[in-house]
Formats: C-alpha cells, sequence, structure tokens
C-alpha cells in the first residue's frame, strides 16, 4: 500500500438509497468499536470497522429492546464473519447482512459501506476500494 | 400397671432426640419407604431442627443457625414426619409402649429409638453454678455466651480436649484473654501423643492462648453479684477470669433409659446389640447415648451415623451388616491448626514402631505407628494434616512407598502421584458418610455424574467435614478423564486457555496487545480475527491489571485497549436500558462533607438527573447522554470527585459503619480503614467486580462478610474475612485471618487481591472461585498467609505498582481533547443530542420514556443539514 499523500482524507460511506453517503473520516473509528451516525432522513446508523480497515454499517436500533446502542457493542469475528455483540443483552447481529446470530427471526437493517481517499484541496475524488468485494449492496431484508 | 394397649392400626415409630443422629436415621428410615406406611413422631428438646453440631464453633465465624441446619427443606412435611420442637420425651412406660413428654402429650409406639445424645460433664466443683458457667453444647449455649462475653475481659475454658480447643478458639475469637485449663500433661490427649500435644501447645501459645496443663480447677469464686471473678487450681494458683466454660467431656444421656428399667452400662450408655436394640426389643437406641455392643460408648458422628443406618435396616427388616465398632480417626482444625489422629494412634499393638517427623520451629508432628510387617497401624499429625486423606484409607494395608517418605514436607516425601489414584476401591474416602472410592468413581461411570457437586449430592460424600473434597475432586477428574469426557475450559471460542492461564501467559511474556496475544495464542481459526465479546473485556482487564507491571498504559481508553472495552469501560460510565447512562462518583467508605453533597445535588438538578442511594453508600446519578458526561464529570472533578468505577470490573466501594468514633459499640476506627483501603484499590481492573467493608465491632453493622474481602475490628485489631458475596447465590465470607494490625491487614489484603485476579476465571467473584479452586479457602491461606509457594514479595510488589500507578480515569479523559471526541451521541452531528433519549416524570424525578423506543424505528427530521455532509 502507498502512503497516501498529505492531505489526502479517507471517508467511511454508505450505500443509501443507491448513493453513496459520506458518514465520517475513517480516522474517526477505532478498530473493533463502532459510531452511531444520522442518514438524511434521520435514520441512526452503527457504523464499524475492523481490525483489517474494513467498513460495516447496520442499523442502531437494538430491536431486543428498542434502545438505540448498536453502535457501542463490540466487533467481533466468528467462522470468519464480522459481529457486533449488543451493549444491552449481548444478542450478536452479522454485520453483513443484518441478521442475529442468537434468533434467526431477528434482523437489523445491514448498508453496504467503503472507504473512499478523497483530496479535498484539488476537489478530486480518487476511489480507492479498500474493500471492493463489499462495494456491492448486500441484499436488503426488512 | 394395666395390661398393654393395643397397637394402633397404623405401626408408630417414635424416635427421642432431634440431633445429627436422629435426622440421619429419620433419613435412613424414608429411604427404606418405612416412612410410607409407618407413623413417625419426633421429640425433641432443643427448639430447632437438628444442626451440624461438629461445625458448631463456626456460628461464631458467621455461619448462621440455618447455614448449619441437616434437614433439607420440606423433609418432614414430604415424608410425613411429626417433629415436635421444644418438647423432650419426658417418661417411658414400656409395658403400655408409651411415650410421654414434657408438654403431657402421650404416644403410643411399636418401636422406640433413643438418640438423646450426650451432656457435658461438669466437674464437681464449688462455684460451679454461678453466673458467667456455661457448658459447649446447643446453639442456644452459644447464643449465650456471646451474649455473656460483652461485659467480658477474659475466660477460661476447663478441658483441653477437642471440644475445649474449639471453646477456646470461640472465646479467643470474642476477644476474650483466653485460658485453658487441662488436667491432663497434654493438650487432646485422647488423641494425639506426647509429641504432638508439645506441637499443639506451642501453636496454640504463639496464638496467645494460655495453656495450664496437669492441673484441674478447684473452685470458682463469685463476687456479690453472683457473677465469676475468678478460679483457684489444684496447684494453688488463680486465674481471674469473667467466664468460664466446662468442657471436660462428655457423657451418655441414659436417664430416661434407666428410669424406665433398660439395661445400661456401669458407667453409663444404654447397653445395646449389634443391631443398635436395647434389652427390649421393642426399643433401640443409637449414637453418643448408646453402649455399642463392643463395649464402648462412641462420641463421634460417624459411628452414630452408622448406627442410626443399622438401626433403620433393622426396623425395615433390611438385611444390613450390624454395627460392632467404628473407626474413631479423626481430622479437625483447632484454632487454625490442623491435627488428625487415626487407627492405632497412641501404638499399643505388639511389636509396633513408631516413625517421626517433628519441626518444633513450624509447629508440625507428625507420627506414623507401623506394625512389624510394615503394615501401616495408624498415626497423629498436627499442624500439617494435608496427608491424612491418602494415610487413612492406607491404614491397615503395606503402604506403596516407605513409611518415612509419607511424613516428609511436600516435595521431599512421596512423589505427588501417591493420590487418591493409588488407592484401593474399597478404600472410605469421606468418613462422615462412609463413602468408599468405589462408590465415588460408580458416581461417574454409572450414574452419569460429570461434576463434583453432583457426585456431592449422588453420594453425600464430602458434605459431612468436608475434609475429603480434595480427595474427591480429584477421584471424580481422573474419573471423567477415563471416561473420555474432556471439558473445554477455554475462556470462549477464541481462545482454549482459561482467564488464569491467559494472565500467565500475558505476565511471563510481556505481551501488551490483545492483537498480540489472539494471533500467538488464539484458537487456530481465531487468529488474525477479531475477538469476540466474551475476550475482548477480559483480556483488556487481564493487560489494564498488569499494566503497572509491565509498563504499559493502564489508562482504560488509550489505543487498542479502547476497543476491548464493553461500552461501560468505554464511556466511563454506566449503560442504562434507553441508552442513557448513569453516574457515580467515589465516596470513599460512604464519608462525604455537605459541600460535596450539595455539589452533587446541583449537578443533578442542572442536568435533570434521578439520583439514588446505592447498597454501597453512594449516590447514583441516572439519565446522563453521552455527550452530556463529559460536562457533568468537569463540575464533579472541579468539586474533588474521582471516577467510582460503578462501570468496570474493578473495586467498588468499601462501605463502613461510622465505627468507633461515634459509635458506643465500636473499638476501632472503622471509616478510616475504610477509606485508607478505598482508596489503595481504587481503579484496581480484577475479574468480576470487587466489593468490601469495614465493621467498627463484631455487631457488623457494615455487613463486611457478604463482601469479597470484608474486614470487622475486634478489642486487639482486625479480622479479614473473604469470599462473601450478596446478590443470587449469597455467601458469607470466611474469615482468613485474625487480630491483625493495620499494616498486616493491609499486606495480606494486598496478597489476596493479587492472587484472586491471577488465578480467577472470567466474571468468577471470589465467592465462586474459593469454592472452585483446589484446596479453597486452606490453599488460599497456605498461599497468601504461610506463602508456601514463595508468591507474597512479587504479589505485594504488583499491588505496590498498582498503587503508584493509579490515575483517575475521568480527570484523564478530560485533560485530553482526543479521548473527549467520542463522548458525542452522533459521529455526524456532534452537537446534537440524541433524541430517542428521553424522559418522564415520576415521583418528582425522571425516568426513561420507552414508548420512545417501542416500535418501528422512528426517524429524526431535525438534523438533515448536518447529517449531509
Amino acid at each position: 500500500m502507498t502512503t497516501a499523500p498529505e492531505r489526502t482524507a479517507v471517508r467511511v460511506e454508505l450505500l443509501v438509497d443507491q448513493r453513496w453517503f459520506a458518514i465520517c473520516d475513517l480516522t474517526d473509528l477505532i478498530p473493533g468499536r463502532g459510531v452511531a451516525a444520522l442518514l438524511p432522513d434521520g435514520t441512526q446508523v452503527a457504523a464499524f470497522v475492523d481490525r483489517a480497515g474494513r467498513p460495516y454499517a447496520i442499523d442502531n436500533r437494538d430491536p431486543f429492546t428498542g434502545a438505540y446502542v448498536l453502535s457501542r457493542g463490540l466487533v467481533g469475528s466468528a467462522q470468519g464473519r464480522p459481529f457486533v455483540a449488543s451493549p444491552l443483552l449481548k444478542q450478536r447481529f452479522d454485520l453483513e447482512t443484518g441478521r442475529c446470530l442468537d434468533d434467526e427471526t431477528v434482523t437489523v437493517q445491514a448498508y453496504a459501506a467503503r472507504v473512499r481517499d478523497v483530496a479535498p484541496a484539488r476537489g478530486v475524488a480518487r476511489g480507492r476500494d479498500v474493500a471492493s468485494a463489499r462495494d456491492v449492496a448486500p441484499a436488503r431484508v426488512a | 400397671m394395666s395390661a398393654p394397649e393395643p397397637a394402633p392400626a397404623t405401626p408408630t415409630i417414635v424416635l427421642v432426640g432431634h440431633g445429627m443422629v436422629g435426622q440421619r436415621f429419620l433419613e435412613a428410615l424414608a429411604d427404606h419407604k418405612v416412612t410410607e406406611t409407618a407413623r413417625v413422631v419426633v421429640f425433641c428438646e432443643e427448639p430447632r431442627p437438628a444442626y451440624d453440631r461438629v461445625q458448631l464453633t463456626s456460628y461464631f465465624s458467621g455461619r448462621t443457625a440455618e447455614d448449619l441446619s441437616l434437614a433439607e427443606d420440606g423433609f418432614m412435611v414430604r415424608h410425613g414426619i411429626e417433629l415436635r420442637l421444644g418438647d423432650p420425651a419426658e417418661s417411658i412406660d414400656r409395658a403400655a409402649r408409651t411415650v410421654t413428654s414434657r408438654s403431657g402429650l402421650t404416644v403410643g409406639y411399636d418401636t422406640l429409638v433413643l438418640a438423646t445424645g450426650s451432656y457435658p460433664f461438669v466437674p464437681p466443683m464449688p462455684g460451679k453454678d454461678s453466673d458467667g458457667c456455661f457448658v459447649y453444647r446447643t446453639i442456644e449455649d452459644l447464643l449465650a455466651i456471646e451474649e455473656y462475653a460483652k461485659n467480658c475481659a477474659s475466660g477460661t475454658v476447663v478441658g483441653g480436649g477437642l471440644l475445649g480447643l474449639e471453646a477456646a478458639g470461640a472465646l479467643k475469637g470474642l476477644g476474650l484473654t483466653t485460658h485453658i485449663v487441662e488436667f491432663h500433661p497434654r493438650l487432646m490427649a485422647l488423641q494425639v501423643d506426647e509429641g504432638g500435644g508439645a506441637a499443639l501447645r506451642r501453636t496454640v501459645e504463639d496464638m496467645g492462648l494460655i495453656v495450664h496443663t496437669g492441673v484441674g480447677g478447684k473452685e470458682i469464686t463469685a463476687d456479690g453479684t453472683g457473677a465469676v471473678t475468678s478460679m483457684a487450681l489444684s496447684d494453688g494458683s488463680s486465674i481471674d477470669t469473667d467466664l468460664v466454660i466446662f468442657s471436660a467431656g462428655v457423657r451418655p444421656r441414659d436417664q430416661l433409659a434407666r428410669d424406665c428399667g433398660l439395661e445400661v452400662g456401669e458407667r453409663g450408655g444404654i447397653a445395646v446389640d449389634e443391631r443398635c436394640r436395647t434389652s427390649d426389643p421393642a426399643v433401640y437406641a443409637i449414637g453418643e447415648c448408646a453402649l455399642a455392643a463392643d463395649g464402648r460408648v462412641y462420641g463421634l458422628v460417624a459411628p452414630g451415623y452408622e448406627m442410626a443406618e443399622v438401626a433403620a435396616g433393622a426396623i425395615a427388616g433390611a438385611a444390613t451388616d450390624g454395627f460392632t465398632g467404628a473407626d474413631t480417626s479423626t481430622k479437625l482444625k483447632l484454632l487454625g491448626v490442623d491435627v488428625a489422629s487415626f487407627g492405632d494412634a497412641h501404638g499399643t499393638a505388639d511389636g509396633c514402631l513408631d516413625v517421626v517427623y517433628s519441626d518444633a520451629r513450624a509447629g508440625v508432628y507428625k507420627k506414623l505407628v507401623v506394625g512389624a510387617d510394615g503394615t501401616l497401624l495408624g498415626g497423629v499429625l498436627v499442624g500439617d494434616a494435608e496427608a491424612y486423606g491418602m494415610l487413612r484409607p492406607l491404614t491397615g494395608s503395606v503402604p506403596p512407598v516407605a513409611p518415612e517418605q509419607l511424613v516428609l514436607p511436600a516435595g521431599l516425601g512421596a512423589p505427588a502421584a501417591l493420590g487418591p489414584s493409588a488407592l484401593p476401591d474399597e478404600a472410605v474416602i469421606c468418613n462422615c458418610h462412609n463413602v468408599t472410592k468405589g462408590a465415588i468413581r460408580a458416581a461417574v461411570t454409572e450414574h452419569g455424574c460429570t461434576t463434583v457437586p453432583e457426585v456431592k449430592k449422588c453420594t453425600k460424600a464430602g458434605t459431612g467435614c468436608g475434609s475429603c473434597v480434595k480427595a474427591l475432586t480429584s477421584l471424580v477428574n481422573d474419573e471423567l478423564e477415563a471416561s473420555g469426557v474432556s471439558v473445554d475450559k477455554g475462556l470462549c471460542g477464541c481462545f482454549g486457555y482459561t482467564r488464569a492461564e491467559l494472565y500467565e501467559i500475558v505476565r511471563t511474556l510481556r505481551i501488551t496487545s490483545y492483537a498480540q496475544l489472539l494471533d500467538s495464542h488464539g484458537r487456530d481459526g481465531a487468529r488474525q480475527g477479531d475477538g469476540c465479546e466474551v475476550c475482548k473485556p477480559a483480556v483488556g482487564s487481564i493487560i489494564a491489571s498488569l499494566a503497572p507491571t509491565l509498563g504499559a498504559s493502564g489508562y482504560v481508553l488509550d489505543g487498542e485497549q479502547a476497543a476491548l472495552q464493553d461500552t461501560n469501560d468505554h464511556f466511563l460510565a454506566n449503560l442504562q436500558r434507553n441508552g442513557s447512562y448513569s453516574i457515580v462518583p467515589r465516596i470513599p467508605g460512604g464519608e462525604i462533607t455537605p459541600e460535596k453533597l450539595i455539589v452533587i445535588g446541583e449537578v443533578a438538578r442542572d442536568f435533570g438527573l434521578y439520583t439514588k442511594i446505592t447498597g454501597g453508600q453512594r449516590i447514583d446519578l441516572f439519565g446522563a447522554r453521552v455527550d452530556q458526561l463529559p460536562r457533568i464529570w468537569a463540575r464533579l472533578v472541579d468539586a474533588g470527585f474521582e471516577s467510582g468505577h460503578a462501570y468496570g470490573k474493578a473495586l467498588r466501594t468499601v462501605k463502613s459503619c461510622v465505627g468507633q468514633t461515634w459509635c458506643r459499640y465500636g473499638v476501632q476506627d472503622s471509616v478510616r480503614m475504610a477509606i485508607d483501603l478505598e482508596l489503595r484499590y481504587r481503579g484496581l481492573r480484577s475479574p468480576h467486580k470487587l466489593k468490601s467493608a469495614v465493621s467498627g465491632c463484631a455487631r457488623e453493622c457494615a455487613e463486611a462478610r457478604g463482601k469479597d474481602f470484608g474486614v470487622i475490628a475486634t478489642a486487639s485489631g482486625w479480622n479479614l474475612y473473604v469470599g462473601g458475596n450478596g446478590g443470587a447465590d449469597p455467601r458469607h465470607a470466611d474469615l482468613l485471618a485474625q487480630d491483625l494490625d493495620d499494616e498486616q491487614l493491609i499486606r495480606l489484603i494486598d496478597r489476596f487481591l493479587m492472587f484472586y485476579i491471577r488465578t480467577a476465571d472470567r466474571l468468577e467473584r471470589t465467592s465462586a472461585w474459593l469454592e472452585r479452586i483446589e484446596g479453597g479457602l486452606d490453599h488460599v491461606r497456605d498461599v497468601v498467609v504461610d506463602d508456601t509457594l514463595g508468591l507474597c514479595a512479587e504479589l505485594e510488589a504488583m499491588m505496590a505498582d498498582h498503587v503508584a500507578g493509579y490515575r483517575d480515569e475521568w480527570a484523564e479523559t478530560l485533560d485530553d481533547p482526543e479521548r473527549l471526541r467520542r463522548f458525542v451521541s452522533f459521529v455526524n452531528a456532534p452537537d446534537a443530542p440524541d433524541p430517542t433519549v428521553k424522559f418522564v416524570p415520576e415521583r418528582d424525578q425522571v425516568k426513561p420514556d420507552l414508548t420512545v423506543l417501542s416500535g418501528p424505528a422512528i426517524p429524526v427530521r431535525t438534523l438533515e443539514g448536518t447529517a449531509s455532509r
């Protein structure tokens, strides 16, 4: 990997209504932890980045308690798949599909996420898909 | 006398006496299903059902009467047994076959069982009926002694036998200067020989007890009010004493039997045959009131239990072995000293020889009696009875190694391999319940038990005095292993190691990063992965505990550490059900100035927080949003508050009572000690939360025995209790050491906590840890008091590192803009509050508005502009 130019910023973007929407800089995220962000319509999402630098996003609302707290859970991996454990009652949610690993009848919405280099000074965005495979939005599950 | 009345249609069994043996008899009757067809009536003199008299003294170290109770809940009702408490049998009419009680009830019987036990022998000494003279037999005796001792400075126990030493320990525990007067030339003359007696005496005297042997009490002097003031001894000397306990042996309680003409022995005891039947075939006698067929009266519980089984079997018509005599082996912990004697302890057999190991400095004395052909005949162990569990079952056989190997200290003696696995199947492991090694193995192989508690329940082994639990555990584990049952003890799906093993790995390899540990020591499939929510906080806690020693940063929000913590540790506050947080400032010892109370009140009012007093003598402020936490803490830190670590697996609080300064009963300054301890251990990360308390006197208002480490003041210092717990599975803490000065107390707590942190499993409180680890409390005492592992210096140094490295997490957070960045509700709208954290009024304060959280997600429309960059 080459060192990014000094003035380059790396953004975390989510696919919302067929458009990539930037929620924060990659440096705002600590690997293994999440942040909450607001989408244009006021929806709360929980965004995470794993140890390898791959970004993920799911609904922030914990369906078991109704509280908007999934962003405060801990990220882990099981059988190679990333998950977040709710900080309230510890149910695990798959970060790629939003499926609850402890109760198959429960699913939260998952969003496609990517990180992207931008060079604001020149006004030119240089696309660099860190995880190109994840640019394809996963099947949305209600 | 009138003609016998016809027996009632349902056969009736009357039991006189509901002590340990009586209860065992009832259980055996139920096992034989006799209770299904017969009416069973029990007369009991004491006001409470059978309790564990063997453990009587533990009442003083906090076991309650309920703890000591032997009959499980509902036993009597389930088996239709009529138990008449506080109503002793007063007469027996053998011709009419009736028993009449003190309350006047007359019950006809088909079979009568006498289990009246024994009574304490009080020597015919002038003044023996003065106020302040007691015997030591029942819970009521103990209650009376405890009450009377409150106004006493000194006490004397007449009798230096087994019970006498127990009584002396109890008096010392009550803070009295304690004398022991023993007529024989040595203590415990019945059980130990001269060498053992000398070792015992040295140890007992080192504890501050005053021992007078070879003398008897001659006369007790009382003051004008009739209260004891002194005791004159047979050698012409005199002891000033405010209280006297007679513990000079027991006598069979056979008066009822004498009165109705049953045959009794010359020196007392109701004569019985091998089936425990008296001279009247309708009447049985069992336990300490009986003179067994071998001409002996047994004063131990195990032979009593055997008689109970024999009698119940005989009544049920079952073919059981008779009672022809019993092994009188004993192992006890008296005043913290292990004493054991087994087999032919005094070497009375022809041609037998002694093998003796004696270390007067360490207070250890061991003697084995060996026959001419090498057979182990018996022995005496004082000061170190570790080998008892192995030696007693070997008695009667030729041991597999030379006898001298068996008495040498650990490391020099027999190889560890000579454990319970070397014993034959017929060897009795649990002497209290007469459970053989074969029965324990069968519990695993045939009854499917897979844990020690299951085996205990199945076989009753280890549920008496508990001295065999270590051997039991090792047998069960061996058997499980042999059956191919392998239990994965790994921490989680990511690590195959236990928390204690990971602690050692981190400590010895000086690993300071979770990723490094996962990639080097994780399970195969988990390496290079992201770990999980189980091991991340556990490893984070290990690294935080060891950070001062490893020279790493102990600050939990630093670098990679930040990603390991549960949300509570991450935001240094406690997550509540609606996503808001609560805040608990540290209030050391529960002592707080009016000025600080006002600050808490003002902060709560200004931020609209719900306030509640906690169980740990602090104040919890509920309902803060993430983004409010730094502003709230800025004001609290400014007023001198620090983090209370209510969010962490760490020291929570050290509660205290008001102590000697104000309380008329207090004997030490409990508040000062509580503050000292709380400030010393604040911020200490551990496998689970740690709670503590300090009480200023034995009244224990601070509830220290419900804590992980509790301190209770005595007239001469502090008693330290460990392993207590409240919550769903309450447990009283066990006494670890007595009468410590301030420095000794703190040093011992340092060692205890560090040893716990080092060896406990994840989320394992000290109570569960103490019950799980091999050797239990004794092992912990060996390690932290006697330093048998040579670890104490290291444990103390680690605690010193912790104390030196402590910094307030909230003050540090407020000083660092980078760390403060995470305290926002939304990363892309740092100034926007979370609209889902809402409150409604209740009882003049607020509570979470849960209607906001129910139903489908509620979109927030006010922030579009902010969110769209």
